[in-house]
């Protein structure tokens, strides 16, 4: 691609040619971490008004769609508080970590097989030490305020995210060990397009790094029912208290990006990420060269958007943890069970070095009866409260 | 490569950028006045007493100290496992397996030790003399 970039332009060095690409690449994934993070504020606002049963955004645009726009502007105009009492400059350099320990994800994330930022060797590793960053600027929030409240927001989110990212790494060596790579790309490429192909169901102990993935990326995500660090209801607003206009703004944007993140890990590393079946590519082929990529980012952004959606769902069904319960689950359930997935999963390759294929089906379909049932009880749920006197659905 | 490399670094100084750029835009726009009252610090209204900077419990400490041990090992097996594979269609899978193992095996025994000592609790008995 640069190759080419630098025959259009003969006059410019090397090297400008290269920076100003990467800058290009950068400002489009900014932009597109934006337009992510916003909409999704107001998804989430509208799907927490229809499980609690009240109405939720809906006077700014059409349905509320842009209400997040506004909230923007709002926020963008608000006096900017920092108290007297607390470190200045570590309460102002705050943000920072949090905003870029997220958005640095996204240079990995692949969307196609072409769509991707910078394909990294030691992606993954590359994706944790990032991720990583964000505990710095929760510790420096909670701490530079000079605030009880924040202290304790920000120890705790410290305490779990540092616990959680042992399962959340441990898990993620079960992927490297199934694929031989570090790369996001070389992962993806080792799957294949139908789902007894994906890792997740390749055997046994993937399935359960799988659901140790999740549990962990939702706590690294400081998503209910992990969300002790701002525990509305007992600590005010946790860490961010005493933040107001753009600074606030930044944690919450960390926040819904985090959810893509997740998504989009859970899909490219264990459900096969952009992967087309072959004849939907040969379709497309025939097409023309674009539409095969169309298509992969359709199915890319389809496998993250279920995740994106049931970890939203998530945080308004279940309740808060205890944080000695948070613990325990963390380092006496999901670390041994990570440590028993990693051993069988090598064990599983060296006895079945071809797969085995009985076992893929029937974890496949086993999940498939898990989702047949959540669907069934989410309707029968729907129709139960219908049936229930004077409550009316408001759009 | 170092191509890739390069793009992160300058998705990260972009990054701070951004953030900088839009507080820095808005500081033209946004009103600012100050007063006692508004800079004082949050306590559900209460005037907070003494400093938020003291000594926090122990616990965080412990549980930090751990994570070091453990990250630290976790990221010392990432390149075991990523040539696991190449091991595995060589015919060496067994002596990889073996190896995996028993660095699991060590991790395993830590995890163990800090079990049994009832460090990983959080709710901890005081013992009086």
């Amino acid at each position: 691609m640069i190759q080419q970039l630098s025959l259009l332009f003969p006059m410019l060095p090397m090297w400008l040619v290269q920076a100003i690409w990467c800058g290009v690449v950068a400002v489009l994934l900014l932009t597109f971490f934006s337009l992510f993070a916003g909409p999704v504020s107001w998804l989430e606002r509208r799907i927490a008004g229809r499980i609690m049963s009240r109405i939720g955004p809906n006077r700014v645009g059409p349905q509320g769609i842009i209400q997040w726009l506004a909230d923007g502007v709002k926020n963008f105009l608000k006096e900017d508080l920092i108290p007297r009492d607390a470190d200045k400059i570590l309460f102002r350099f705050a943000p920072y970590p949090v905003f870029l320990g997220v958005t640095l994800t996204l240079v990995t994330l692949p969307f196609s097989s072409l769509l991707i930022g910078a394909d990294l060797n030691v992606g993954l590793l590359y994706i944790v030490g990032a991720w990583g960053l964000v505990v710095i600027g929760l510790i420096a929030a909670g701490w530079s305020s000079n605030n009880k409240w924040t202290l304790l927001g920000g120890m705790r989110s410290a305490a779990q995210m540092i616990s959680y990212e042992i399962p959340l790494v441990l898990s993620l060596l079960v992927v490297v060990l199934m694929s031989g790579s570090l790369s996001l790309q070389t992962i993806i490429s080792s799957q294949g397009a139908s789902p007894v192909e994906w890792f997740i169901f390749s055997n046994p102990f993937a399935f359960i790094a799988f659901v140790i993935f999740m549990i962990s990326a939702v706590a690294e995500g400081n998503r209910t029912p992990f969300d002790l660090p701002e525990a509305e209801s007992e600590l005010v607003a946790g860490y961010n208290t005493e933040y107001s206009g753009m600074r606030f703004l930044f944690f919450f944007f960390a926040e819904w990006g985090n959810l893509y993140v997740i998504g989009a890990l859970a899909a490219s590393l264990f459900l096969g990420g952009w992967q087309i079946p072959a004849g939907w590519r040969n379709f497309a082929s025939a097409q023309g060269p674009i539409l095969p990529h169309v298509f992969e980012v359709l199915m890319f952004q389809l496998k993250t958007w279920i995740w994106v959606l049931l970890i939203i769902q998530l945080r308004w069904t279940l309740p808060r943890l205890r944080v000695d319960q948070l613990m325990k689950v963390s380092w006496k359930y999901l670390t041994p069970f990570a440590f028993v997935s990693i051993v069988g999963t090598g064990l599983w390759m060296v006895v079945f070095p071809e797969g085995w294929l009985f076992m893929k089906y029937l974890l496949l379909f086993s999940m498939l009866a898990v989702i047949g049932y959540f669907v069934w009880r989410a309707i029968w749920q729907l129709r139960f409260t219908k049936s229930k006197a004077d409550f009316k659905l408001i759009v | 490569m170092l191509n890739d490399f390069a793009l992160v670094l300058i998705f990260a100084v972009l990054g701070i950028l951004f953030i900088f750029g839009s507080l820095l835009a808005g500081s033209f726009l946004r009103p600012k006045n100050p007063n006692p009252v508004k800079s004082e610090i949050y306590e559900c209204g209460e005037p907070s007493k003494g400093s938020g900077w003291i000594n926090f419990n122990m616990r965080f400490y412990l549980i930090a100290l751990i994570f070091v041990i453990f990250d630290v090992e976790a990221a010392l097996m990432f390149p075991v496992a990523a040539v696991f594979k190449k091991w595995l269609l060589s015919g060496n899978g067994i002596l990889a397996l073996a190896e995996i193992g028993l660095f699991v095996l060590i991790l395993a025994a830590g995890l163990l030790y800090v079990w049994v000592k009832k460090d990983l609790d959080w709710a901890k008995k005081v013992v009086s003399d």
